[in-house]
């Protein structure tokens, strides 16, 4: 048992010839402190919002000066909107410092598309997409048999990361999302095949984030991890964030199926006995339009949805998704394999 | 006090019900003491569980037998299955990982990091209560304190969380016993004084009357959320009413705090504006030599005006003026921990990532020898010799493990000699760095005080560190983690 200093280390005794006295300098600090000032009374209370704000934002700003070449994944759902408007604000008044990555399922609601490449251009970004359709084209995927593409997304994700040589991608996931990821880390290593090993994490301590990774292994941030969809749409309201009309209440021609309301559309049409109606509708999440249900609403205003989402008694995947109703583990398989 | 008025009333209420604040705890416990029943109590009481999760879980627990209808007249389900997130953890009835839960009430959002406890129980309270502005430990009622709850209380101390509760889970099965309920009180509170737990002369801990323990059934709710009328010689607070009661870390001010302010990188458009803030009506060309410095405020608060210090390690501190404090457009007066802003300075240096930004002379000089409690979370064990990497603040740096000087017994809370350490040991080890940094006493700033052991080869997080003294320049040794 030895605290004694040796000097063995050939390489960094050089080091030690600048060493300060540690000990003068330790008791210096003791001393100093008494000259901190009090703080205000009203500055010691941070809303949650606000401290929810500031760590998505610190985390945005580790990622960005650690990583050589970061992308968001951007789909134009609410999430993914709230990201970028973390990201305009962590760097202002310069850009945003990376691109965009869009993972076309080929099945987009129209608008969320337009309200895509609007956003992209108000921003001044660079959008990459990686296609489905083209995946399927070439025969390197093939469509499922209950036609949804959510799953199918993994491949074009994984795909553009590789053709891009982006080695850390933020996402909008949360973990209040589903059990799965609810033991996601803030940032996540993912392996040559992107898969995420739940079972062998890295510890995450204090806000020191680790994202340290070796040739062929990218890392995945979540920077709004700690918040809900409640505190998302409180945010959406309190900084008054376009997003794309679709999730808020419209009229819309609605079959029911797997007890939602799908929008008929190119890619989602009703079978014979399903009856086709106009319901006003909005929608929770949005995805891929072939598993996207909408919810019965009259929430048209930003404030009337975040009182409908405060009362609601189903959460939001469940509402509405119905890749995440194939099994209990569904979205912890999807991710195991690299998605999102 | 109205938790059962939880975000589920009217519009009327929900407007009043802003803004809360955001509090991080975290839950430890043994094996069988019922934590998981006790978050998804939490949980299923402050109503955050919302109807399709209820109901998978009451499939499952039916599917399982899971039998006995609770004293509140529910249908039986369990709990656990609330939390248990990963496919390994269902199947096999045990939590394997760190899992993060959410709820609200109408004073308080929560973020719950709920740790397993027999499962690498000291990687998984170290990393919970890194966060946390409390932690809940429990215990059962039948086995009253365990060597496991003394391990529990001597991590949550040599972490200086800042509040501890003790939850006495099962105090049915004990027939809700006033005297036992006592007699686990006088043993917790026994082993929180040597500990030194709730004394004054630990930091933040002057805010903190006492350990607060109290008598709960998870599983019937009992002093959970609402006082309970089967404990009716206890008159303190539920759980939920204390959560949403103490203050949260950053609330407290403490004599020692200053302000700190790690860079993380420099924002300087050079006329790369964004084009959103441009047609919003930004001046370009007051905004062409534009230059701040990004980070979040790890503690203290900071004013335009005041004298800062801008620490690059290796060199002498140099000191100016913050002339701005900007915010995505806003131009604010003051800000605090744990904001995150960019802030102007009257002189321009040369300041870049790794640099700390302080209150002027408060700040400790640089130093390559750094004394630390390690909590080892590798199975990889340390070695005299290896060399890691330090990630601290912003800056990281090599490091050579000089020598390791002891290993703690967390029962006895006394250093024993050992050479290495070995996957949820905490001891302790001298580094030498490659490079000074800007290392302070964990005990007194809790963010410049910590650091992270980097395995160089793979990249693994080993070991949480706390700064420590030089030996020989604090006063207590008792305490000194």
């Amino acid at each position: 048992m030895s605290t004694q200093i040796t000097n063995e280390d050939l390489e960094l005794s050089v080091l030690e010839l600048d060493a300060d006295s540690p000990k003068a300098a330790h008791r210096a600090s003791e001393e100093r402190v008494s000259v901190s000032k009090p703080r205000g009374e009203a500055a010691s209370r941070l809303s949650s919002l606000d401290a929810l704000e500031s760590e998505a934002i610190h985390i945005i700003r580790e990622v960005v000066a650690e990583f050589e070449k970061p992308a968001l994944l951007f789909s134009g759902g609410k999430d993914s909107v709230v990201m970028l408007h973390l990201a305009t604000k962590a760097f202002w008044p310069g850009k945003v410092p990376f691109p965009v990555l869009h993972v076309d399922t080929g099945h987009n609601f129209p608008e969320v598309i337009d309200f895509r490449d609007r956003t992209v251009e108000r921003l001044g970004l660079k959008l990459v997409v990686g296609s489905v359709q083209e995946f399927i084209d070439r025969g390197e995927l093939a469509e499922r048999a209950d036609g949804t593409r959510n799953p199918l997304q993994t491949v074009p994700l994984l795909d553009a990361i590789q053709q891009n040589k982006f080695d850390a991608v933020f996402g909008g996931g949360r973990r209040d999302e589903d059990k799965a990821r609810a033991k996601e880390r803030i940032l996540s290593l993912r392996d040559e095949f992107g898969q995420w090993d739940p079972r062998n994490q890295r510890p995450e301590l204090w806000n020191l984030y680790n994202g340290r990774h070796t040739v062929g292994q990218h890392v995945r941030a979540f920077p709004i991890s700690n918040w809900t969809e409640l505190d998302i749409w409180r945010y959406i309201e309190r900084e008054n964030i376009e997003l794309p009309g679709l999730y808020y209440a419209h009229d819309r021609e609605v079959f029911a199926r797997d007890g939602m309301w799908r929008a008929v559309g190119e890619v989602s049409q009703p079978l014979p006995h399903e009856e086709v109606i106009v319901k006003t509708v909005r929608y929770r999440t949005v995805g891929d339009m072939s598993c996207t249900g909408a919810v019965e609403s009259d929430a048209a205003t930003v404030s009337d949805v975040v009182i409908e989402v405060a009362a609601s008694t189903i959460t939001e995947r469940g509402a509405t998704r119905a890749d995440d109703r194939i099994s209990e583990a569904a979205m912890e398989d999807r991710k195991k394999d690299g998605y999102f | 006090m109205s938790t059962n008025a939880i975000l589920h009333g009217t519009a009327a209420e929900l407007e009043t019900a802003l803004p809360t604040t955001l509090f991080r705890f975290a839950t430890a416990g043994s094996v069988d003491d019922g934590k998981s029943t006790l978050v998804g109590r939490l949980l299923h009481d402050s109503k955050a569980i919302l109807a399709d999760t209820l109901d998978a879980v009451a499939r499952t627990s039916a599917d399982r037998g899971f039998g006995g209808a609770g004293a509140t007249g529910t249908q039986a389900i369990d709990l656990a299955l609330l939390t248990d997130g990963l496919r390994a953890e269902r199947e096999q009835g045990i939590t394997i990982d760190v899992a993060y839960r959410y709820f609200a009430t109408d004073q308080r959002s929560f973020i719950l990091a709920d740790c397993p406890g027999h499962v690498q129980y000291t990687k998984n309270t170290v990393t919970g209560a890194s966060t946390a502005d409390a932690v809940v430990v429990l215990i059962d009622a039948r086995k009253g304190v365990l060597e496991q709850t003394r391990r529990h209380l001597s991590v949550l101390q040599l972490l200086r969380v800042a509040h501890v509760v003790v939850a006495v889970n099962k105090i049915d099965l004990v027939d809700f016993s006033e005297s036992v309920f006592r007699e686990i009180q006088a043993d917790v509170q026994q082993v929180a004084r040597e500990l030194g737990i709730g004394s004054a002369e630990l930091g933040t801990a002057d805010h903190i009357d006492d350990l607060l323990v109290i008598p709960v059934s998870a599983l019937d709710g009992d002093n959970v959320v609402d006082r309970s009328e089967r404990t009716p010689w206890y008159d303190g607070p539920a759980l939920l009413e204390v959560l949403e009661t103490l203050p949260a870390a950053d609330e407290i001010d403490t004599q020692l705090e200053s302000f700190r302010f790690p860079v993380q990188l420099v924002i300087r458009p050079q006329g790369a504006l964004a084009p959103d803030a441009v047609a919003g009506g930004l001046d370009v060309e007051a905004f062409r030599d534009y230059r701040a410095y990004a980070g979040q405020i790890t503690e203290g608060s900071v004013k335009v005006g005041d004298s800062v210090s801008v620490l690059t390690p290796g060199q002498a501190a140099r000191t100016t003026t913050v002339t701005g404090i900007d915010f995505a457009g806003e131009s604010l007066q003051e800000a605090f921990a744990p904001q995150s802003v960019a802030i102007r300075l009257a002189e321009e240096f040369d300041v870049a990532r790794g640099d700390t930004i302080a209150a002027a002379g408060t700040f400790p000089e640089s130093t390559a020898d750094l004394y630390a409690a390690l909590c080892w979370l590798s199975p990889k064990p340390l070695r005299e010799g290896a060399k890691v990497l330090v990630k601290h603040g912003t800056r990281t740096v090599q490091a050579l493990v000089r020598s390791v000087s002891g290993k703690l017994d967390l029962a006895t809370f006394k250093l024993e000699g050992a050479s290495s350490l070995e996957l949820n040991d905490i001891g302790h080890a001298q580094l030498r760095l490659a490079a000074p940094l800007p290392l302070e006493n964990y005990l007194h700033h809790r963010r410049t005080g910590a650091f992270l052991v980097i395995d160089p080869l793979d990249g693994n997080t080993l070991a949480a560190g706390l700064v420590k003294d030089h030996p020989g320049d604090h006063e207590d040794e008792r305490y000194s983690i």
